[in-house]
C-alpha cells in the first residue's frame, strides 16, 4: 500500500502533465499553423530526378493522377472533397505539382496548399484517406515501393497546412 | 491438464476479445460505408503489441499509439504470443485501446513456465510465474510519420504497472516485491526517405525479468534507467523487418540477467491482423544460460 500510492501518484502526474503538455501543443498548433507555415506547394529536390524517370515521367504522372481521381472518387472518405470540384483542372495542377518536387522540367502555377484547402476542415483520417488513394495509384503502376516513400516524404509536411481540423 | 486448459480458455479469451472488437468496428459502420472514426492511419503505423501489452516493437515500447485510429478516431486490439526458448516458454496474451491518437490503454497476462528447472529448482516441474501488466501511455507531440521535414520523433511517456502471483517465491530468490511500476519515455520517427523507422526508449524499472521475477533485490533495490532501441525497415506497404535491443538490471545476486536482442519480419495482410515472427536471444534466465528462440505474436483489431 505503501508503495503504490506513490506510483498511482506519480502515474496521475504524469498523465496531467502529459495532457497539459499536448493540449497546450494542440493550440500551438492550430494558432500558428496553417497562416504562417513556408513549406511550400511544390519543393524541388534535384536528388529526386532518378523517381521522376520511376514515376514515368510527365506521362506518368497524367496516368497516375488518373488513376488517383478515380479512387479518390470511389473512396467514400474522400469524395465529398472532390465531386464538386474540377477534377481536369486539379489533376492537371498535380502533375505540375509532384513533377516539380521530382525535378521534372515544369512549373507549378497553381494554389498553395493553405489556400486550396481552405474551408474544407479536412481531418487527419481524410488525409490519410488520400495518402492510401494515392498509395494504391501508385501500385497500380508499379512505382516502386521505396520511389513512393522518397514522394510521400515531401508531400507528408503539407499535413499541417491542409489538416484544419485536429 | 489443468494448465493446458487455462492456457486454452486464455487464448479462447483473447480471440472472442478479438472477435468482439472486430464487431464492434463494424457495429460503428453506417449502412455501407466504413465507419469515419476507425482505422484512419496507414498500414503498419500502429506498431504492433510488444510482450508488455504496449503498442511498438516486439520487446520494447514505441512512440506510436495503438491501433489504427487516427486523431478522432478510436482503436483496439488484441494480441497473443508466444516465445520458446531452450529451456522455458512464455505465454503472452492481451488487449489496447487507442483514443484520438493521444492515449492508450492496455492490459496483459503473460505465464512464464519453467518447464524442467522447475524441477531442478524444487518448484516442480512446469511451475509457472503469472504477471498482470496494466499499462498507460500518452502521446506527448510530434507525428512520428507526419513530420518528415524535421528532425523531431513522436515522443510518449508511459507506465506499465506489474503484478506477479508467486510472491512467496520471489521473495525466497531474493527480489524485494511482487509488484512494481516501470515508466519509460519513447522517441520515435519514420525517415520516409529511407523506409526506416527508429526508436529510442528509456525505460526507469526495478523489474527482474521485466517482472517474472519480481521486482528489486538483494543487489539493487532502486530505480534505473534502462535503454531500449529499435530499428524496422519497410520492405513493402505490408511488410517489415527488423532489430531489437533491450538493456536490463541486474538486481538478484542468485539470477544473472542479460540484455535482450530479437530479429524481427512483421506481416500486415490489411488493418485487421498482422504476424511477427522473430529469434529472440534472451541470455541467461536463472539457472540456464544462452537462451535463445522463436517469438510468434500474432494482433487483431482495427
Amino acid at each position: 500500500m505503501y508503495k503504490t500510492l506513490p506510483s498511482i501518484l506519480l502515474l496521475a502526474a504524469g498523465l496531467l502533465a502529459g495532457t497539459t503538455i499536448s493540449a497546450q501543443t494542440a493550440m500551438q498548433q492550430a494558432g500558428s499553423g496553417a497562416a504562417s507555415d513556408t513549406y511550400p506547394a511544390a519543393p524541388r529536390d534535384p536528388a529526386l530526378k532518378p523517381v521522376f524517370e520511376e514515376f514515368g515521367g510527365k506521362p506518368g504522372l497524367v496516368a497516375l493522377m488518373n488513376d488517383f481521381m478515380d479512387n479518390l472518387m470511389a473512396d467514400p472518405v474522400t469524395r465529398p472533397f472532390f465531386q464538386n470540384a474540377d477534377r481536369e483542372h486539379i489533376k492537371a495542377e498535380l502533375v505540375d505539382q509532384f513533377c516539380v518536387i521530382l525535378d521534372g522540367p515544369c512549373t507549378y502555377t497553381g494554389m498553395d496548399m493553405t489556400t486550396a484547402h481552405r474551408g474544407m476542415n479536412v481531418d487527419h483520417a481524410d488525409f490519410n484517406a488520400l495518402v492510401e488513394d494515392l498509395q494504391k495509384a501508385m501500385n497500380k503502376h508499379d512505382i516502386p515501393f521505396r520511389a513512393q516513400n522518397k514522394l510521400l516524404a515531401k508531400l507528408a509536411p503539407m499535413h499541417r497546412q491542409i489538416i484544419t481540423k485536429p | 491438464m489443468h494448465k493446458f486448459r487455462r492456457q486454452k480458455m486464455l487464448l479462447v479469451g483473447a480471440l472472442v476479445l478479438a472477435g468482439g472488437l472486430v464487431s464492434l468496428q463494424a457495429a460503428a459502420a453506417d449502412g455501407g460505408d466504413p465507419p469515419e472514426n476507425v482505422s484512419g492511419k496507414l498500414l503498419l503505423t500502429g506498431g504492433v503489441s510488444q510482450i508488455e501489452g504496449s503498442a511498438g516493437g516486439g520487446l520494447t515500447p514505441w512512440a506510436l499509439i495503438g491501433s489504427y485510429g487516427t486523431q478522432g478516431q478510436f482503436g483496439a486490439n488484441a494480441f497473443y504470443t508466444r516465445v520458446n526458448v531452450q529451456d522455458y516458454h512464455l505465454d503472452d496474451a492481451g488487449a489496447m485501446f487507442g483514443i484520438d491518437n493521444r492515449v492508450e490503454f492496455s492490459v496483459a497476462q503473460q505465464r512464464f513456465d519453467t518447464q524442467d528447472v522447475g524441477a531442478a529448482l524444487g518448484l516442480g516441474r512446469g511451475f509457472t510465474f503469472t504477471q498482470n501488466v496494466i499499462g498507460v501511455k500518452v502521446r506527448l507531440f510530434g507525428d512520428a510519420v507526419l513530420d518528415q521535414d524535421s528532425w523531431v520523433p513522436q515522443v510518449s511517456v508511459g507506465a506499465q504497472y506489474k503484478t506477479n502471483n508467486q510472491g512467496t517465491i520471489l521473495h525466497a530468490i531474493g527480489a524485494k516485491s511482487d509488484r512494481g511500476t516501470d515508466y519509460y519515455i519513447s522517441a520515435t520517427k519514420l525517415f520516409l526517405s529511407q523506409s526506416l523507422l527508429v526508436d529510442a526508449t528509456l525505460r526507469y524499472t526495478k523489474a527482474n525479468q521485466i517482472g517474472i521475477l519480481g521486482f528489486g533485490g538483494d543487489k539493487n533495490n532502486n530505480y534505473q534507467a534502462e535503454f531500449e532501441g529499435s530499428a524496422a525497415y519497410l520492405l513493402s506497404q505490408n511488410w517489415a523487418i527488423g532489430a531489437e535491443y533491450r538493456q536490463k538490471p541486474n538486481n538478484l545476486g542468485i539470477a544473472k540477467e542479460d540484455s535482450w536482442y530479437d530479429a524481427f519480419v512483421a506481416w500486415a495482410p490489411n488493418k485487421h491482423v498482422s504476424l511477427t515472427l522473430a529469434y529472440a536471444d534472451l541470455g541467461n534466465i536463472v539457472i540456464k544460460n544462452n537462451q535463445h528462440g522463436l517469438y510468434a505474436s500474432m494482433q487483431v483489431g482495427f
